[in-house]
């Protein structure tokens, strides 16, 4: 088996098969982890305990007694999932060495599917940010700046430039999670999704991004962003692992009372073959500001590729989208504001040495614990919430806010089974432009294409569709009907068969699994 | 000088009796060791959720149709956000926007004069119930300049009854409360014992003149018992006089009542107007309650509350257990007040009405004149009470018969008090106290008596 299998199709089988071993997986993946430790994907790597679980699975595999598909294999969890036993810091001073007493709910059913937890992957600070650049253990680099295919394209510069300098972000905030996965080292990655951090680095590291509806996967042990926006995001290397993934963890949970109540069926995606019957809407609103001339083709491209092959492809629009950054900036910080007021240094996290007073105490240990974009979200957001704002801000944001989610009401009532958009404006930024903006703006600018479906709680995914003029991926995003997953995934599938996106070419995997490169597809769509 | 109007309304906060908090799994009990009832929620660990506990929401449900309230088919849950050591997540949840009761009443009685011999009702508006947690305690440790925080009572469930300013004075407000105290308990929803924290009252009170608006109000917390409840607002009421009498103007501030030296304190933490920037709590749908009408079929009736359902099975509130009393017992409205005021004592005294002959319009003396004082002098609780129902049934039988005098029975009741396990006829026995019913045999010892003074 290689690294770059499905999981269903290929992994799975090899492990039943004894093809290969729990064992031998987890000590490719954290060899692999090691000689790519320049990535900065993880923040910390439970070598002992995963090793530890895939003895376990061993034997059950032994026994002939796997406990299903994900039993024995290695998978990434964002770090800001709790974790118990291992250390969960959100990137944070005010978390460093917090070590929870519990799981997060999809993280126990991982483990209790006998998956096996490699780590805790790298994220912008307390999931605020679009770069994966502003946690306190640094900016996660994207895989495919050591691709093959972005060294050929790239123009060498002055000779004081090299390398080093170019690499190119992951885009944010689940950008480590994004790149363990795009780098081999994990099968599937949890990450987190509250204004499109689950596909906007997946869009950028050339991965498939779900987010699934809001109230089907439970959020208990997932620290918060935004309570009312937050979901747990899916990243594998295809869109059938990724229904793989929503199976193993999607279904009510008494300990979030935001889950749905009805029973969830996991569901295997059907191979579609005829599109006559489904009706693809593409909002001309996403041809937003900023959207380059390269992604708007490849845009316009997928759709003709809808058309050609019989589906129906109509226009439509989202008349509120233009109001959806401010809306999303006010309910997003004044959520932040309340669910970063419990970080006091008292019962856990960072307290500081101030002793003056309780007072002084909470605030050097929050000005000591939060970065910047932490501090500033909440100084807005409790702005907002004072008395005399409430109604002008808070208040008018909610109405904006179900306008927003009206207007997709509104389009899928008409007839529309799935909306097609960009996911990004570009391609991936290196890392040193990235920076000459603040995260303010950046998010900003990088959430205009994902964040509605947040603000309207309906499941979107990222499909990798073609590499760039420089070598860098680029997804298109699928929207689709609250709690039509299958519906969703199973376009989402046929559209990855068609594009045949490219497998990374990278030195270090290519070291370590010369099996990945036998199958290698060609890049059909760019 | 004009006569002056006190205003006075109540916020009375009642815990919940139950077995775990309003939003987690831990245990509700009074004086465990500290942190021992403690859980990840209630720590406010980061990515825990909150999850209502259905017991919390019938408790409320039983208080609001107990008080007359309309109960709201759909209440909302919210955070109120300030720092303390004792609010672990930085905020409470509560339920600001729409509580889950609204616009009720409780009927209570007063005595015009202090002999109980006549009794007024009154009533006072409910505003409103709402649902919210309880904070923790924090231990202020001056001398090792440290702040103890225990979290046990933190995220326990309250009920907030907001009295509306209907009262006009101590007794009132006294009144008020104990009745509401005897509800909750009769209910089960609050034990309401106010020395365990388990029913806290905070006053607010303004005067004005009559024909003129209301006053500035204080609001007057720290307050640990009915009786300190009356006397703090007595005191504020003619704090507040003397003050505005003097020229001066009253602060719209917190005071704290000081029991030792009878009168109420500025409160040096609560100065400034806090903002609590309420926010609508995200993590919990809203509350939707279903009455017999509005229940769907079929819904899991674990799932729901039904409202007829809780109102059909409601006990009989205390103002309709003094009525039967009277009615059946032909008893003074007074002494059903006496009867139920006082825990145990009106079974108590049912019982001994059972076993005995004698009219309960007497028996009733016997129970308040008699047992209730021995009971008061020595600290006991009618159930610690040596003199079982039976055994005063029996006495009261024997000066029924008139085997005794009612002199002698009291004196009975004494011995019996000892609770050496005597009955009634052996103390009778042994210290001759029986009624000598015999004609003849009085005259014999009277003749006795006479020739005995005649003899000196």
């Amino acid at each position: 088996a290689a690294l770059n299998d499905g999981l269903r199709s290929q992994v799975s089988a090899a492990l039943k098969e004894g093809r290969v071993t729990p064992a031998e997986l987890c000590q490719r993946c954290l060899a692999l982890i090691k000689s790519t430790k320049f990535l900065n994907a993880y923040i910390t790597v439970a070598e002992e305990t995963a090793l530890k679980q895939a003895e376990e699975s061993e034997e059950r595999y032994k026994r002939g007694q796997p406990l299903g598909i994900l039993d024995g294999i290695p998978i990434a969890v964002k770090d800001n999932f709790n974790t118990a036993g291992i250390e969960t810091t959100c990137a944070s001073n005010m978390l460093k060495g917090y070590i929870s007493p519990y799981n997060a709910t999809v993280v126990q059913k991982l483990l209790d599917q006998g998956a096996v937890l490699l780590g805790k992957t790298n994220l912008d600070e307390f999931a605020m940010g679009s770069g994966s650049t502003d946690g306190v253990f640094g900016p996660v680099r994207n895989p495919w700046s050591y691709s093959k295919q972005y060294k050929e394209k790239s123009v060498p510069k002055s000779h004081s430039e090299d390398e080093e300098s170019n690499w190119v972000i992951t885009g944010g905030s689940s950008g480590g999670s994004a790149a363990a996965v795009s780098s081999f080292t994990c099968f599937a990655a949890l990450g987190s999704d509250t204004g499109g951090s689950t596909r906007n680095p997946a869009a950028h590291c050339g991965v498939v991004g779900l987010k699934p509806t809001y109230g089907l996967i439970s959020r208990h042990g997932l620290i918060p962003l935004v309570n009312s926006m937050d979901v747990p995001g899916i990243l594998t290397r295809c869109v059938d692992d990724a229904a793989v993934l929503l199976g193993s963890l999607a279904g009510h949970d008494p300990k979030d009372s935001t889950t749905i109540q009805d029973d969830f069926k996991p569901f295997e995606l059907p191979n579609l073959t005829d599109v006559s019957k489904l009706s693809i809407g593409i909002p001309k609103e996403y041809h937003a500001p900023g959207l380059s001339s390269e992604i708007l083709a490849l845009w316009s491209k997928a759709a003709d590729l809808f058309k050609n092959a019989g589906a129906k492809v109509v226009e439509v629009s989202l008349p509120h989208t233009r109001y959806s950054i401010v809306c999303y900036h006010v309910l997003c910080t004044a959520e932040v504001a309340s669910n970063m007021a419990r970080f006091d240094g008292l019962e856990y996290g960072h307290r500081s040495d101030m002793k003056d007073s309780t007072e002084s105490m909470y605030a050097a240990t929050r000005r000591e614990g939060f970065n910047d974009v932490v501090r500033g979200r909440i100084l807005s957001g409790n702005y907002f919430l004072l008395k005399q704002n409430y109604e002008k801000y808070f208040v008018k944001a909610q109405k904006v806010r179900r306008l927003i989610a009206n207007d997709f009401v509104k389009v899928f009532r008409s007839g529309v089974d799935i909306l097609l958009t960009p996911t990004t404006l570009s391609d991936a930024a290196p890392y040193t432009e990235f920076i000459q903006e603040d995260n303010r703006t950046r998010s900003a600018q990088d959430d205009i294409l994902t964040q509605a479906a947040n603000m309207a709680g309906l499941p979107a995914i990222s499909v990798p569709t073609a590499l760039s003029e420089r070598g860098l991926p680029v997804g298109l995003q699928f929207i689709g009907r609250s709690f039509q997953e299958k519906q969703l995934l199973t376009v989402a599938k046929w559209f990855e068969k068609q594009v045949q996106f490219p497998v990374i070419q990278l030195e270090e995997v290519e070291r370590h699994d010369s099996d990945v490169f036998q199958h290698q597809k060609s890049a059909s769509f760019s | 000088l004009a006569p002056w109007v006190p205003v006075v309304g109540l916020e009375i906060h009642a815990q919940i009796s139950s077995n775990s908090k309003l939003f987690s799994g831990s245990q509700v009990q009074f004086a465990a060791p500290p942190n021992s009832l403690v859980s990840f929620f209630d720590a406010s660990l980061p990515g825990t959720l909150p999850v209502l506990n259905r017991r919390c929401v019938e408790a409320a449900v039983m208080t609001g149709l107990a008080l007359n309230c309309s109960i709201n088919k759909k209440s909302l849950f919210d955070r109120k956000h300030y720092f303390y050591a004792d609010l672990p997540a930085g905020y409470q949840i509560t339920q600001q926007r729409v509580p889950i009761a609204v616009n009720g009443s409780l009927s209570y009685s007063l005595c015009i004069d202090n002999k109980m011999s006549q009794m007024v009702t009154k009533t006072v508006r409910i505003k409103q119930i709402q649902l919210e947690q309880d904070s923790g305690k924090s231990l202020h440790d001056d001398i090792r300049s440290q702040t103890l925080v225990d979290l046990n009572r933190a995220g326990v469930g309250l009920m907030e009854v907001v009295m509306e300013p209907d009262m006009c004075c101590g007794e009132e407000a006294a009144a008020a409360v104990r009745e509401l105290q005897l509800i909750l308990q009769t209910l089960g929803s609050s034990q309401a014992v106010m020395a365990e924290g388990q029913l806290r009252v905070d006053a607010n009170v303004s005067v004005h003149h009559p024909g003129e608006p209301y006053g500035v109000r204080t609001e007057v917390k720290n307050i640990n018992s009915i009786r300190f409840l009356a006397k703090a607002i007595d005191y504020e009421i003619q704090r507040q006089i003397e003050e505005l009498e003097n020229g001066g103007t009253i602060l719209n501030e917190t005071r704290a009542f000081d029991s030792k030296l009878g009168c109420t304190v500025p409160m040096r933490d609560k100065e400034g107007k806090q903002d609590y920037r309420f926010m609508p709590e995200p993590n919990l749908p809203p509350l939707v309650l279903y009455d017999a009408k509005s229940l769907p079929a079929n819904m899991n009736h674990q799932q729901v509350i039904n409202i007829d359902w809780i109102h059909e099975r409601l006990p009989d509130l205390p103002s309709v257990k003094r009525k039967k009393l009277v009615e059946e017992y032909g008893i003074l409205p007074e002494h059903s007040f006496t009867l139920l005021n006082e825990d145990g004592l009106a079974e108590f005294f049912e019982s001994v009405v059972k076993q005995t002959q004698m009219k309960p319009k007497k028996v009733i003396g016997w129970i308040l004149n008699d047992l209730l004082s021995y009971l008061k002098q020595h600290s006991l609780t009618v159930k610690e009470s040596p003199v079982s129902s039976f055994l005063l049934a029996d006495l009261l039988n024997l000066l029924e018969k008139k085997e005794i005098s009612s002199t002698a029975a009291k004196q009975v009741l004494a011995e019996l008090w000892k609770g050496e396990g005597k009955t009634a006829l052996e103390i009778v026995k042994e210290q001759k106290l029986e009624l000598l019913q015999d004609q003849k045999e009085l005259e014999q010892i009277c003749q006795a008596v006479i020739d005995g003074q005649e003899n000196e």
